[in-house]
């Protein structure tokens, strides 16, 4: 039997269930918010970086109160081989505005203070929570769920799936396939502490702008992966990222990675003397727009991580999750307006919307992108690296060679790593997969 | 002796961590088998809390106490039916400080 009946059921308090509880509360639908954590963001991980401009469109004021730690005035790109980095770093007083456009963030704190957002808009949100199951009729729609809080039924004209990149429910209700493991992938971090002064001295910090440094190269031993270090206002997020299915193959361990990371002779000075406070991992969906499932249902609708919207390339996450929440809560209340019943074919709205926005079209641009580099990853995340670096060395070290003969011998180790033919094909696919 | 540093380096980034562990109720089992398959024999090297370990019959087991809920091991091997993996009960696991 039904024991409760709602507008909507969002599961999950992560970025996009966050925004979809929230935009539906805040247009007056009766709303129920589980989170199977002790606190909303207690299950939730991030490197992270937040994007204003999505984040406004949700609460335009967020900046007021919302928990920020540095907003970002400089990006560091750096290509790694065992012992340099070759960077490009944008550092702009442009970033400085009087509304910047992004910053670092802790993800329990900021998640804490969305959720607070949420229930002052008048949603129900039920913390240690563990949905259990997708309830369905007869007809195979979803009803509402059931939760290891209760034996009974809470109903709802439409279960918001927010459940991130490794949800249970849909997967096991066949809503859609489970994740496979190159279409994820597995990061770990440690939060580092520093005083604030020290961390500003090293990055040349003034205030509250920040500095972020990405990285690839020989860290990811070969595997696709990626390696971060965030500044935060007192502390520094750092870790590493490869897919699931390159650590299974090469039998690599993660905290060997990060450790290595953190040992790396241009890393290390940076977080000398460091406190660390916490180790955490989790998934970062890497399938692009090609492994985005199914998205709406009799009574469904599925958002964030879990629906795989993540931009690996630009290496954005949370702010496609909020836009993915916010849209679906908009389809639905305007069904909601328009006593329109939350079946499969009214709820088609929620993706023509979402075509429509950036998410969408920003995972088309680079739906070739996965493919290419997950595949021979190890030319764009070994050779590449140690030739751009010796290519580098060769080019700044004065030892009385003459400089035709350098530029001869930076050519021939290129063509000798891979080959003319080779070289041509990897920039034209490269540049294919951009576009 | 190689595993021995590693397993205590792992240890100690997770003495960091918070966690509410259900006692009784682990919340990922694996299958009795004979042979582990090559997806789960990697499990002891890719889990990131190093949940598990090689025995001394050549059988992978799971001590999930540790476990930071990333779901690698069910990406890898619930499909195949090895390992058995649900969320804790609500409140929990793992419980992020910073997250």
């Amino acid at each position: 039997m039904i024991e409760e009946e709602f507008d909507a059921i969002v599961i999950g308090a992560g970025m996009s269930g966050n925004a979809a509880a929230y935009t539906m509360a805040s247009q007056g639908l009766k709303v129920l918010q589980l989170e199977r954590g002790e606190y909303p963001g207690s299950k939730n991980v991030q490197g992270a970086i937040m994007y204003a401009n999505m984040l406004e469109k949700i609460i335009p004021d967020f900046r007021d109160d919302a928990p920020l730690e540095r907003h970002l005035v400089e990006q560091r790109l750096w290509v790694m081989d065992d012992t340099s980095h070759t960077g490009i770093h944008h550092r702009s007083d442009h970033f400085n505005e009087a509304k910047p456009n992004r910053y670092t963030i802790i993800r329990a704190q900021f998640d804490k203070w969305f959720s607070r957002k949420v229930r002052e808009a008048g949603a129900t949100v039920l913390c240690e929570t563990t949905v259990t199951e997708l309830v369905r009729d007869g007809r195979d729609r979803v009803i509402g769920v059931r939760t290891d809080r209760t034996g009974g039924i809470i109903g709802a004209d439409v279960v918001v799936l927010a459940e991130g990149v490794c949800g249970l429910l849909g997967t096991r209700a066949g809503l859609r396939s489970m994740p496979k493991p190159e279409t994820v992938a597995l990061a770990v971090k440690e939060m580092h502490f520093l005083p604030e002064e020290v961390i500003e001295q090293r990055f040349g910090l003034n205030g509250d702008e920040g500095c972020v440094i990405e990285a690839v190269g020989t860290i990811s031993r070969g595997m696709a992966g990626l390696g971060f270090l965030y500044t935060n206002k007192e502390s520094i997020s750092l870790g590493v990222g490869c897919l699931v299915s390159d650590f299974a193959a090469a039998m690599e361990s993660p905290y060997a990675l990060l450790d290595a990371f953190k040992n790396h002779p241009s890393i290390r000075p940076l977080i000398a003397g460091s406190e660390v406070k916490e180790y955490a991992a989790h998934l970062i969906p890497e399938g692009g727009y090609k492994a985005i499932p199914q998205l709406f249902g009799d009574g469904w609708v599925l958002v964030g991580d879990a629906a795989q919207l993540n931009n690996a390339v630009h290496r954005e996450g949370s702010n496609l999750a909020m836009t993915s929440g916010r849209i679906a809560a908009e389809a639905i209340v305007q069904l909601k307006r328009r006593s329109h019943p939350m079946t499969k074919r009214n709820l088609s709205l929620y993706k023509i919307m979402l075509d429509n926005s950036f998410v969408v079209k920003d995972l088309r641009k680079y739906k070739d992108m996965p493919a290419l580099l997950h595949t021979n990853s190890c030319n764009f995340f070994t050779t590449y690296p140690q030739l751009l670096s010796k290519a580098a060395q060769n080019f700044l070290r004065v030892d009385g060679t003459p400089k035709i003969d350098k530029e001869k011998a930076t050519t021939a180790a290129f063509v000798k790593a891979r080959s003319r033919w080779g070289l041509v094909s990897d920039a034209v696919r490269l540049a294919c997969a951009w576009r | 002796m190689t595993m021995a540093v590693t397993k205590l380096r792992v240890e100690d980034k997770l003495y960091h961590n918070r966690y509410l562990v259900d006692p009784g109720r682990p919340h990922i089992k694996v299958r009795p088998h004979e042979k582990p398959s090559p997806n789960l024999l990697a499990l002891t090297r890719v889990c990131p809390a190093k949940c598990y370990e090689l025995n001394d019959a050549g059988q992978v087991e799971i001590t999930p106490d540790g476990c930071m809920e990333c779901g690698t091991c069910r990406i890898l091997c619930e499909a195949s039916g090895e390992i058995e993996w649900n969320y804790p009960r609500g409140g929990f696991g793992v419980l992020f400080k910073f997250g």
